[in-house]
């Protein structure tokens, strides 16, 4: 009410939030984050172009860890196709279909984890949509980003979409064994990626020779190597929404 | 594009804080937009015009604050040329980035109250 005069009028206030708009979805992402580390899942977020090999890549994973449990999520706009291939490559896989939906968000990748026996895993892969620019802002509940570039996109490309790269904590350059055949060159791919975030780890392979693999392989194992076995803590004010 | 969906996820929430506080009318809201935040201004802005109508924003002001993406050096604090390698030229440790560069906020909204 004006507290000048007592007329009754309204009054018109500044209320302050300083909140992230996306502060629903980190919360679904926190709650996901709590589901695997308390069941001991190293959880990571895939990303890349269509077409930068992430299917390819978790294929040639499963032929390069047949000692741990793998799974997934793999998101697609229209098809199933991606998630099929991870099946037959021996990783228990389910598909996301997302509509004209350009981006997976944590309420997606919930939903996706009902009826999946994801808890059983060592390791899950949340293969995001094929897209450079919506996936990066979204979390999941992932304990690190991996993001695949292939040396056929461009020398440029994380000058090109810094959002996206600037959110990896490992950059996958696939492709490797196509260099040969390209006017690319690797220190290039990295030094644009030194201006796009501090510290970039690299990795060149690929899932076609396995050149390459046994420091993904490390890189892995480091990983899980943080994540904690079964913590079985009860999920602090854990509700189960949709 | 996702720029529809933060719309949504920002309109919900102020129409949900203004409703909290008995507000008769939502007069400004004001956002942060980081310039690595991944979300387009214009496209932002296009959406919240879409978005609006027929909510409690729908006479609202949408007001965007943006955020320019420096870098300095997380030892000296040296600013860092844009487009160089993120590391610090004089000491060599790495950069860090402005705060809220990345970030798009709700920062606060004006409300008329009874």
């Amino acid at each position: 009410m004006c507290t000048t005069c007592g007329c009754g009028d309204t009054e018109l206030v500044p209320v302050e939030l300083h909140e992230k708009i996306l502060a629903g979805n980190d919360r679904t992402a926190a709650h996901n984050r709590a589901h695997f580390r308390e069941a001991g899942v190293l959880a990571l977020n895939l990303m890349g172009s269509p077409g930068s090999g992430k299917t390819a890549v978790l294929e040639a994973t499963a032929r390069l860890l047949p000692g741990l449990r793998l799974g997934a999520v793999s998101a697609d706009l229209a098809t199933d196709n991606d998630a099929r291939r991870l099946e037959r490559a021996g990783i228990p896989a389910r598909a996301i279909t997302t509509g004209q939906a350009c981006h997976l968000d944590a309420a997606m990748v919930h939903r996706s984890l009902h009826g999946f026996p994801w808890q059983a895993l060592d390791l899950f892969f949340i293969e995001n949509v094929g897209n450079l620019v919506c996936p990066a802002i979204y979390d999941l509940g992932q304990e690190a980003n991996v993001v695949a570039l292939s040396v056929t996109e461009g020398e440029d490309k994380p000058l090109k979409y810094p959002v996206m790269f600037q959110k990896a904590d490992l950059v996958l350059l696939t492709k490797a064994d196509l260099l040969p055949h390209l006017d690319v060159e690797v220190d290039r791919i990295r030094d644009a990626l030194a201006r796009v975030l501090p510290d970039p780890r690299v990795l060149l392979l690929s899932a076609r020779t396995g050149e390459g693999m046994e420091a993904w392989r490390d890189w892995i194992e480091a990983r899980r190597a943080r994540v904690p076995a079964k913590l079985r803590l009860p999920l602090a004010g854990h509700v189960h929404g949709g | 594009m996702h720029e529809y969906s933060l719309v949504e996820a920002l309109v919900r929430r102020v129409e949900e804080e203004a409703a909290r506080r008995g507000a008769t009318a939502i007069h400004a809201v004001r956002v942060s937009l980081g310039e690595l935040s991944g979300v387009d201004p214009e496209l932002f802005r296009t959406a919240w015009e879409t978005f609006r109508a027929g909510t409690g924003c729908e006479r609202a002001e949408l007001a965007l604050s943006p955020v320019a993406a420096s870098w300095c050096c997380t030892a000296c604090g040296a600013a860092i040329p844009r487009g160089a390698v993120l590391r610090c030229a004089a000491c060599g440790a790495p950069g860090r980035l402005a705060e809220r560069a990345d970030a798009l906020l709700l920062e606060s909204v004006e409300m008329e109250v009874p």
